[in-house]
């Protein structure tokens, strides 16, 4: 997902951990850690600019569809029986917005907190979709785009059916642990 | 495969325009989110190079063979191509364990890095190997001990309880794990997704 900060407390220790924890190690193991650092650092920003045109593929098509009111239309078809088993409107737009933006989801999860209350049903289970899925069009498009490979070949549907797995199982343990 | 979703998006994207009459908002959208894009890819510049840095520092000290070796045989059933001494064992593995602990910002360099290494594995270096497939499946679906992001939104939100998710995601991604892994392994052996760069050109599949 794109570059958020770490923001639960255990996160963080682990994120620490990992930032002091390596140059220690180096130091003790007696690499020169500073000129080290900077000769990993230096290829930062060419593989920033060699991703920027797969993003602004990706993003503006799905920037395109979801302004479009796409998405309203597809999350309104949700049948009766799956509203029953508190998968709601709202979460078949999670579902589906997941693996296409993490903004947007984020947005949606938000949304389903702030109308439900943050202990309701609905946004237990959103969290725990938005938690076990992954916008997986945009890790393809940033890794694949970094090592310009073009034919991803079964990448997506792996992915996909990851996503898949993810949220049915959300909705399956959820219905188990919450209600 | 991306050209078929890319233009499915698109199609949607105008049919919807045409019902729905939503045609500032779309324009807006075009210009706004590539706009974004660019923003992204800057933003990630600074995370990129500290971790690059920090990846190097951790390979020289000799950490990242560590690592590797202990966890060499659950990575040889996964990608039984890579060999154990490879760059690609190291940096894949430093980017599971950040995706298990929620430590987004330090996963995208990693995995990027990750890719590199394995793109110099890879004889058609414009197709995707079986190593990068199962890569991306098990990073899309990667097993969350700490789904930070999701904490923070409960917690924010009032929650209280907003730790009570890490069971239930810890177990969703487990599932969503071996149905990734699962996949990509069936996928891998399929005629329909074979590497076809042998072929010589092209097949236009894709």
């Amino acid at each position: 997902m794109g570059p958020t900060e770490p923001s639960s407390l255990i996160s963080s220790l682990i994120f620490l951990v990992f930032l002091f924890g390596i140059p220690f190690y180096g130091a003790v193991k007696g690499v020169k850690i500073y000129e080290c650092f900077i000769e990993g650092a230096k290829e930062g920003f060419e593989v920033t600019v060699r991703i920027i045109p797969y993003l602004v593929a990706i993003l503006v098509a799905v920037g395109l569809f979801r302004a479009s009111g796409a998405m309203t239309f597809i999350s309104g078809m949700t049948p009766d029986c799956l509203t029953r088993l508190g998968v709601t409107p709202e979460i078949i737009s999670l579902i589906l917005v997941r693996p296409l933006s993490g903004g947007a989801s984020l947005g949606i999860v938000g949304e389903i907190i702030a109308t439900h209350g943050a202990d309701s049903y609905q946004a237990k289970l959103a969290s725990v979709i938005m938690g076990s899925t992954e916008t997986t069009f945009y890790v393809i498009s940033v890794y694949f785009g970094a090592v310009a490979v073009s034919r991803v070949r079964y990448a997506v549907h792996a992915g996909l059916i990851a996503d898949a797995a993810g949220a049915i199982s959300a909705i399956i343990i959820c219905a188990y642990f919450f209600k | 495969m991306l050209n078929t979703i890319w233009l499915l998006l698109l199609v949607a994207a105008a049919i919807t325009t045409i019902i729905t009459g939503n045609y500032k908002e779309v324009v807006a959208a075009a210009t706004e989110t590539s706009g974004n894009a660019f923003k992204l890819a800057l933003g990630l510049t600074g995370l990129m190079s500290l971790w690059l840095g920090m990846m190097k520092i951790a390979e020289r000290s000799g950490l990242i063979n560590l690592i590797t070796r202990a966890i060499f045989p659950l990575m040889k059933l996964l990608y039984p191509k890579v060999p154990q001494d490879h760059p690609a064992m190291g940096s894949m593995a430093m980017n599971m364990a950040a995706n298990m602990f929620g430590l987004n910002n330090a996963a995208t360099p990693l995995g990027i890095r990750a890719m590199e290494d394995l793109a110099d594995l890879n004889p058609n270096k414009k197709v995707a190997s079986d190593a990068m497939c199962m890569f991306l499946a098990i990073n899309t679906s990667s097993i969350q001990f700490v789904p930070a992001g999701a904490i923070a939104l409960l917690a924010a939100g009032g929650s209280s309880d907003p730790t009570g998710i890490v069971a239930p995601t810890l177990l969703a991604t487990t599932c969503s794990t071996v149905f990734g892994i699962l996949a990509a392994k069936i996928f891998s052996k399929m005629k329909m997704f074979a590497d076809t760069s042998d072929v010589g050109e092209e097949n236009g599949t894709n």
